[in-house]
């Protein structure tokens, strides 16, 4: 049996979710944008799917728009604000340590014109949101932050930041793709103005998800060519993925509370048995603003991608700083924007509990490390 | 399950058919892609490392991408690059072998619980059945014999190491490929250095250590007559004819390069034998020198067939190889491999000729 700590990287999909996809899959075969019978069944069943996302989040349904996952998300937030207001104003802001999905987008619009500022992170990973105040200028049109870290689960005060960027008038979007199903994300506590998401991070399917755009917001479409999602998104709706994204927003609203407390109780039992049985670790980041299920160490003097491959071969899969196209490992970003070195960044593993994790895994795991790590650190960092 | 083997697998059909093997011989093999070099690269692209891991679904074993491209830019690119600039030849395949096949990746399997490194090298490893002692000999293909580029593994190493297809030749390893229905069968074979794929050494230098590659030189004839120029000595090798844009009414060809000088002797052909050669960081497989001269074939390069010579061990690494016939083009920075038969005996790398 498989030992799977990997839950930032993607999800295993709940029953519930399957079942749910497997019943449109067969029976709603039409398309939702269609004026007859078959077109409205589908229609309604997008339509269930935008209530459900919409509660988890807070927003009114019609500010949801379903994409095809966090990443077009992210690039329809940044591309979409930034080509709807370019007359008013070619500043961004962001911080240091984001996902790639926000940062090769806004680097794109850098090579275009715009000027991009990068609030830095502390040694903890956390943003200063007087620091992303300081950065605002009457040019900004846009600020966007990771509500929480993929590869450290810190937390950013993003309620304290949206409250700084809204007092100067500027929209903020958040990337919510890890804090979703894992912490409350809500715009009635949080007040930004977009919000990015994906499905599987949550136990829904690949290539499913939303983006949050509030109020009447101007927002420039990335894919044209059909009036769906109001205009802002283009193309035949993914009805199994959009079911399933649904039922996966539901489960978590119901779940929240439960999943937070028994993943931080996993993630908990894992720390303490690393901290007691292994010499020379450390945790990364903030612990008191963490993702519950998320836990970041860095083994010194050892190579984490090795690392990673040892305790593949004994069933266990975590991950190490960020892949790259050939599949090798490269140090995290997030890392070195905290002050690591490389070798420090290199030395880092991951490892991120969730649906269907038990304690007797975290045994297993405990009992295992100890001597995976000693054998790791015999060869070296090279 | 037996026993655990780590497999380097370039995404070619050698190293694809040297994974097969072992798969078939019971053995719990991992692959692993060692990125050496970023993009530009063919022996490390995307494709090939693409290639490689469906190899690897294929055989249904376990499958990984190591990078080791800082380390290869360090401790091959670099010197490869300086080595030129120096007035020399390099060949930095053997260092590459040395230390990222055979070290950084015999240390990551033992990481992983293997015991055992293998490749898709055509050479062989053989055990004395009487005492134990390994040997390293030549590919059972003549063509494909790789043993010249691993003259320096030493007896520990060699316990270590397997070489699966190095009873096969190359049709052979090719009728496997097919027969088990890899991705790599029909693939081309990769000819250049990895980290140069267009074959333009010089721009390789450039590239590697920009700014340091020096212009314009003189060339001379051996009485020391300057007859031309040329465009920077890391453009020449010992032997060249290409590039020489000079007329002298005979074929000239490079004799030496001084590096100091930015300056190229050439010299024709005739004139370019050379009786002997002077080694240092000489190594043995057997892992100590022997008391006392021997005979061997030596190669002075990869396409060398080889000239009967007798070698003579000096102190701190060096030796004298003297040929029984003057060979041509004695190449500084080139290895000098010794073999009795099949058997590789040792090598070093060349710094002259002898006098």
């Amino acid at each position: 049996m498989r030992i799977y700590l990997d839950h930032n990287a993607t999800t295993p999909v709940r029953d519930e979710v399957a079942e749910a996809m497997l019943r449109v899959l067969r029976d709603v075969s039409g398309n939702p944008s269609s004026a007859h019978a078959e077109g409205a069944l589908a229609r309604a069943e997008v339509e269930r799917a935008r209530e459900r996302v919409a509660a988890l989040v807070a927003a009114r349904p019609s500010e949801v728009v379903f994409t095809g996952g966090a990443t077009e998300s992210n690039n329809l937030a940044l591309f979409g604000i930034a080509r709807a207001a370019d007359a008013k104003g070619r500043h961004l802001v962001t911080s240091a340590a984001e996902h790639p999905s926000v940062e090769e987008p806004l680097a794109a619009l850098e090579a275009e014109g715009f000027r991009v500022t990068r609030v830095p992170v502390d040694a903890d990973g956390l943003v200063d949101p007087d620091a992303v105040a300081a950065a605002l200028t009457p040019e900004t049109a846009l600020v966007s932050i990771l509500w929480a870290n993929n590869e450290t689960g810190v937390v950013q005060p993003v309620a304290r930041i949206a409250e700084v960027v809204r007092a100067r008038g500027v929209p903020l979007h958040v990337d919510a793709t890890q804090a979703i199903g894992k912490i409350a994300v809500r715009l009635d506590d949080v007040p930004a103005d977009l919000l990015s998401a994906s499905a599987h991070k949550f136990n829904g399917p690949k290539g499913s998800g939303f983006l949050v755009v509030r109020g009447e917001r101007a927002l420039t479409p990335w894919l044209r060519g059909g009036s769906q999602e109001r205009g802002r998104r283009g193309g035949t709706h993914n009805v199994p993925g959009i079911a399933g994204l649904g039922v996966a927003a539901a489960l978590a609203q119901r779940e929240l509370g439960d999943r937070a407390e028994r993943c931080a109780s996993l993630r908990d039992q894992l720390w303490a048995g690393i901290e007691a049985k292994v010499p020379r670790v450390r945790r990364n980041g903030a612990t008191a603003q963490m993702l519950p299920n998320t836990l970041c160490v860095e083994f010194r003097d050892s190579a984490g991608d090795v690392l990673l491959e040892a305790l593949d071969g004994e069933g266990i899969a975590v991950s190490a700083g960020a892949a790259c196209a050939s599949g090798s490992v490269h140090p995290s970003r997030t890392l070195i924007a905290m002050g690591r070195s490389v070798a420090e960044a290199r030395a880092s593993l991951r490892f991120s509990v969730g649906h269907g994790t038990t304690s007797a895994q975290i045994a297993r795991v405990l009992a295992l490390l100890p001597d995976l790590v000693a054998r790791v650190r015999a060869l070296g960092t090279s | 399950m037996g026993e655990r083997v780590v497999v380097a697998m370039s995404g070619g059909v050698d190293s694809s058919v040297a994974a097969a093997l072992l798969v078939e011989q019971g053995f719990e093999v991992i692959g692993v892609t060692l990125r050496l070099v970023g993009n530009a690269s063919r022996c490390c692209s995307l494709e090939d490392t693409e290639d490689a891991r469906r190899v690897a679904e294929n055989l249904g074993i376990r499958f990984y991408v190591a990078d080791y491209s800082d380390a290869f830019r360090r401790e091959v690119m670099e010197p490869f690059a300086d080595s030129y600039l120096a007035g020399r030849t390099p060949i930095p395949c053997v260092g590459c072998n040395q230390r990222f096949k055979f070290r950084h990746l015999l240390e990551r399997a033992g990481a992983l619980g293997a015991a055992a490194v293998a490749t898709g090298h055509y050479a062989r490893i053989a055990r004395d059945s009487a005492s134990g002692a390994l040997s390293l000999l030549r590919g059972v293909d003549a063509r494909k014999d790789q043993s010249y580029f691993l003259f320096d593994l030493r007896p520990e190493q060699l316990a270590q190491i397997r070489f699966p297809i190095g009873e096969l030749d190359k049709d052979a390893v090719r009728d496997r490929a097919r027969a088990l229905g890899l991705a790599t069968a029909d693939k081309p074979e990769s000819q250049e250095l990895c980290f140069v794929p267009d074959g333009n050494t010089a721009a390789a230098v450039e590239r590697v250590r920009p700014g340091r590659a020096p212009g314009v030189g003189e060339v001379v004839d051996e009485a020391g007559r300057v007859v031309g120029n040329h465009a920077g000595i890391h453009h020449f090798t010992v032997g060249q004819r290409r590039g020489l844009a000079i007329a002298l009414g005979q074929r000239m060809y490079v004799k030496s390069i001084d590096a100091a000088r930015n300056r190229v002797t050439i010299a024709p052909g005739d004139a370019l034998g050379e009786w002997g050669a002077r080694l240092s960081g000489v190594s043995w497989v057997a892992g100590t020198a022997p008391d006392a001269p021997l005979r061997a074939t030596v190669r002075i390069r990869y396409r060398h067939a080889g000239a009967t010579a007798s070698v003579e061990p000096l102190a701190d690494g060096a030796a004298l190889v003297r040929f029984d016939e003057a060979v041509i083009a004695v190449t500084p920075g080139q290895a000098a491999v010794f073999y009795d038969g099949d058997t590789v005996l040792g090598g070093g790398w060349i710094d002259g000729g002898l006098a």
